[in-house]
């Protein structure tokens, strides 16, 4: 078992409460799976363009939305 | 010279922000039966660009993926959409993220202000698309027939509009064709395009000849017995109405006028009209 240094973070990913240990919005990304994938993210309403993903922290409680292209009007 | 006119000139093509469009329809992708029946659909309509959205991805999902694969596939310039914001802010930041997704700096701006009608918001609407304009997006807006919110919106350095026809998804055609047509008159070189609403090609067709610039539509296509056949009707009708518009309609009268010459009718002094015959 590797040790856990870092603590789980509670945040909301598209509207879910869930807890996570990433730092970085980057490595949220990652973690569901997504990374390199057409993806787009906001943290908190505020557009997290690709190239800061990495530099961008997480906060408890921070809300995160991460979208992809869907058919519409 | 014996160079011998076309006996019909293709309608002129129209251009938005610079860019010269291969149609006068905009399609959307949403509603279809099939991924397969939209691409069929789109390619039918012939449409200039189809409009996208974004919405929230799952852990290790490839949904969005799938659908951009296909609409790439086709080969057609898309507008995304920022459709369900309800506040200035949303629309601003889902419009950063539909340019880096989509790579492109085109949005189709829409502010929602109420859940019934869909109305736009149009206050919300002027904002947004000043902040979007500065940042550099070229702002398509989803708006009502209204003059001074039309007004306001090139202020705020729009170089297209968008009224809406009708309520979303209503299909109910040119509600307030009165002040499209005011709006259409007040705002002759602006690049005018009736969006939603729309119900059949007649619609559309009215709305064309006009003089409206294009048609943007979706559920009249996507919902319609064959979305395929529907979307190849639309773009006969909207061809139609633009070259109607161009080739010039005549004005309404209120009494007949003959179309066959009066001059040289047969028996013409013998019953010039019905009473001046019963008199005799």
């Amino acid at each position: 078992m590797t040790v856990e240094t870092s603590i789980a973070l509670e945040i909301y990913v598209n509207g879910d409460l869930v807890m996570t240990r990433a730092e970085t919005v980057a490595e949220l990304v990652a973690g569901l799976g997504l990374e390199g994938a057409r993806i787009a993210t906001a943290r908190n309403g505020d557009f997290v363009p690709q190239r800061g993903r990495v530099a961008t922290r997480l906060k408890r409680g921070d809300r995160i939305e991460i979208v992809s292209p869907r058919h519409g009007g | 010279m014996n160079a011998i006119e076309p006996a019909a000139k293709p309608p002129s093509a129209l251009t938005l922000y610079g860019v010269e469009l291969a149609s006068r329809l905009l399609l959307g992708t949403a509603h279809y039966p099939s991924p397969h029946v939209l691409a069929r659909a789109v390619e039918a309509s012939g449409a200039a660009a189809v409009t996208v959205a974004l919405r929230r991805e799952h852990a290790r999902g490839r949904t969005g993926e799938r659908f951009l694969e296909l609409i790439e596939a086709l080969g057609v310039r898309v507008l995304p959409n920022t459709a369900g914001c309800r506040t200035v802010k949303e629309a601003v930041t889902t419009a950063e993220m539909a340019r880096e997704v989509f790579q492109t700096d085109w949005v189709k701006l829409e502010v929602i202000a109420n859940d019934d009608t869909l109305q736009p918001d149009v206050f919300g609407l002027v904002e947004a698309a000043a902040i979007l304009t500065k940042d550099g997006f070229k702002v398509l807006p989803y708006t009502t027939e209204d003059l001074s919110v039309a007004e306001r919106l090139l202020g705020a350095g729009c170089e297209v509009l968008m009224p809406w026809a009708a309520p979303i998804g209503s299909g109910r055609g040119l509600a307030n064709a009165y002040a499209l047509k005011s709006l259409r008159a007040y705002f002759p070189k602006v690049p005018l395009i009736i969006d939603a609403g729309i119900g059949a090609p007649s619609h559309a067709a009215e709305a064309m000849e006009m003089g409206y610039d294009a048609v943007l539509l979706n559920t009249a296509v996507a919902k319609a017995g064959d979305p395929v056949r529907m979307a190849g009707a639309f773009a006969k009708s909207i061809e139609a109405g633009r070259a109607a518009y161009e080739a010039g309609l005549i004005g309404m009268r209120d009494m007949a006028q003959p179309s066959t010459p009066v001059a040289g009718t047969p028996f013409f002094d013998l019953s010039a009209s019905p009473r001046a015959a019963s008199d005799e």
